[in-house]
């Protein structure tokens, strides 16, 4: 029986398959395809201080190999999540990941101190690199400097909670905002979230979405993903989740071999929505063809030439 | 809100049973049954071919049409890569799919209910006059503009009251309007029922709500989960929130959705 477990950044999940924020809902749209249990970690839609109605539609386009969204963060808001969606979650087995967002510094403390003090709640993370809203997001996650500023408020009111940090790869270089963060006493980086992008409709000659740009995602983005891990990991001391266009196993282990220390699955589940589950049970296999029986042994095993 | 369904919903992997004679826009597509057999008519699926691969992410969003003992249908036209590909299935081809989603329309026994259906809109009303406790309650009012034999309209006509009125050119239009307002005047004490194009939505919503007739409008949106995750198939509820249409609808009581 190939051990699956890792531990990292104080978090111990049973496995390194992590569901990506804005993909899964608050998991709890998913509990009939699988068993939200066996889900190394859950990463809830962004989270707001207030409720949030998010952009206009149409808000989603079908890509090549991908998709753009430009939803907003829309999102019934901290409190009702404590109270309507978490109670639900299966905390205790699989970690509970809060993504938070916000528009200033002191509102990403209060979301934090609010979310800290819930048991439920097994780490945070904070999206610094949101493409879709008008302030806040990406504005933070372009400047190294606000990016180190944001950690150390939300470091401050995470009461020994792990905080991660949500990179967006829309920088000339994502390692110095991985070194920002960790500058800010962040105890992971996430990355990557979605690239800026556009679609355009020639028979209306309009932007496919109302918000004209929104974030790329999916298997098209992945080689940008693993460059951007790539940079980062040789960059930081502090762990490393992986994101972007993971749908099989194998595609897991990609990123587990430059260095990260669990990944986030994002699109693929809109492929079907029990392929998170499908890539947990699959990783063994995975790794039987990248012939190992020990995550700790692939992690960081790339031979650069 | 209508009543949800929370029967367990999981991923299937069915057969395509159909075969094709020539390529065309309005395709009926037969798959295997899973066990579907108590849907809900007006609820949906998400289909997508496995050999698809990774070059369309998403399923695509059908109303299931009928069900029997030995498959589903789904009444398809063909408007983009997704729906093309569909109508190219090859015979005993693997198709991903879940469901049945959503809500559904309501079925109240012995009830007047006048079958509001545009276009392609048809398509969940032939399962409902199916599955109907009481199909002498029940008139179909069938709006379109390519030719009738295209849509499955004969075999509902033969169960239930129904007529249909063709769409040549827009000059057309208000008479049809006209014809829908007035039939579902005569159902005012009963339940009214609409699937298709937004606008023909807007005026049957608009009339409903001019004359307190009851009425449901069932919705079609681009969607990329159909699970009420993914918020990229949000419409406007009645209080002018953002709900999902796969896991709030499709189906809305005309009061309760901003068109």
């Amino acid at each position: 029986m190939i051990d699956l477990r890792v531990e990292f950044a104080g978090l111990v999940l049973k496995n390194p398959i992590i569901t990506a924020s804005g993909t899964f809902g608050f998991g709890l749209e998913f509990s009939s395809f699988g068993d939200l249990k066996r889900l190394g970690g859950i990463v809830v839609k962004g989270l707001s201080l207030k409720p949030r109605e998010g952009n206009p539609m149409p808000r989603v386009a079908e890509t090549p190999c991908g998709m753009l969204n430009a939803i907003g963060i829309q999102n019934p808001g901290v409190e009702a999540f404590l109270r309507d969606k978490l109670p639900l979650l299966p905390w205790r087995e699989t970690a509970i990941i809060a993504n938070m967002y916000a528009c200033t510094v002191p509102e990403f403390g209060e979301l934090a101190d609010v979310l800290s003090g819930e048991e439920g709640v097994a780490a945070l993370e904070v999206n610094v690199s949101c493409p879709n809203v008008s302030q806040g997001g990406s504005a933070f996650g372009q400047d190294p400097a606000q990016i180190r500023k944001v950690t150390e408020e939300v470091k401050k009111k995470a009461k020994g909670k792990p905080v991660i940090v949500k990179l967006s790869p829309n920088v000339t270089d994502i390692a110095s905002c991985a070194q920002a963060a960790q500058d800010g006493g962040a105890d992971a980086v996430s990355l990557i979230n979605t690239l800026l992008g556009m679609a355009v409709d020639i028979s209306t000659r309009r932007p496919t979405l109302a918000n004209v740009v929104g974030g790329l995602s999916g298997p098209a983005i992945k080689p940008v993903a693993l460059r951007c891990v790539h940079q980062v990991c040789r960059k930081v001391s502090i762990p490393v989740v992986g994101i972007g266009g993971i749908v099989s196993a194998e595609d897991a282990l990609e990123f587990i071999l430059l260095g990260a220390a669990a990944v986030q699955v994002g699109t693929a589940n809109f492929l079907r929505p029990d392929q998170s589950f499908r890539i947990v049970d699959d990783l063994p296999r995975a790794m039987i063809k990248a012939r190992s029986d020990s995550l700790a042994e692939l992690r960081g095993s790339l031979k650069l030439p | 809100m209508l009543e949800r369904n929370c029967r367990e919903v999981k991923v299937r992997e069915v057969r395509f049973l159909g075969t094709w004679d020539e390529p065309s826009d309005f395709v009926e597509l037969t798959l295997e049954n899973p066990g579907w057999d108590s849907y809900r008519p007006g609820q949906f699926a998400m289909l997508r071919a496995k050999r698809w691969g990774l070059e369309l992410p998403w399923g695509r969003p059908f109303s299931i049409s009928r069900v029997d003992a030995e498959s589903l249908t789904f009444f398809i036209q063909v408007v983009g890569r997704g729906t093309t590909r569909l109508s190219r299935l090859t015979a005993g081809e693997d198709v991903i799919i879940w469901g049945p989603l959503g809500n559904g329309f309501s079925a109240p026994a012995d009830t007047p209910t006048l079958l509001l259906a545009g276009g392609m809109g048809i398509a969940p009303f032939r399962g409902y006059i199916e599955k109907h406790p009481t199909p002498k309650a029940l008139h179909l009012l069938f709006a379109h503009r390519p030719a009738l034999d295209f849509y499955p309209y004969l075999a509902m006509s033969e169960k239930v009251g129904a007529e249909a009125i063709q769409e040549h050119s827009s000059d057309d239009l208000p008479g049809i309007i006209a014809r829908i307002e007035a039939a579902m005047e005569e159902y005012s004490g009963g339940l009214v029922l609409a699937c298709g194009p937004t606008p023909f939505l807007r005026t049957v919503q608009a009339h409903a709500l001019k004359k307190n007739i009851r009425a449901e409008v069932s919705l079609e949106k681009t969607m990329a989960c159909g699970v009420g995750a993914c918020l990229g198939c949000v419409c406007k509820d009645g209080q002018g929130k953002h709900v999902q249409v796969c896991a709030r609808g499709p189906v809305f009581a005309a009061a309760d959705v901003q068109l």
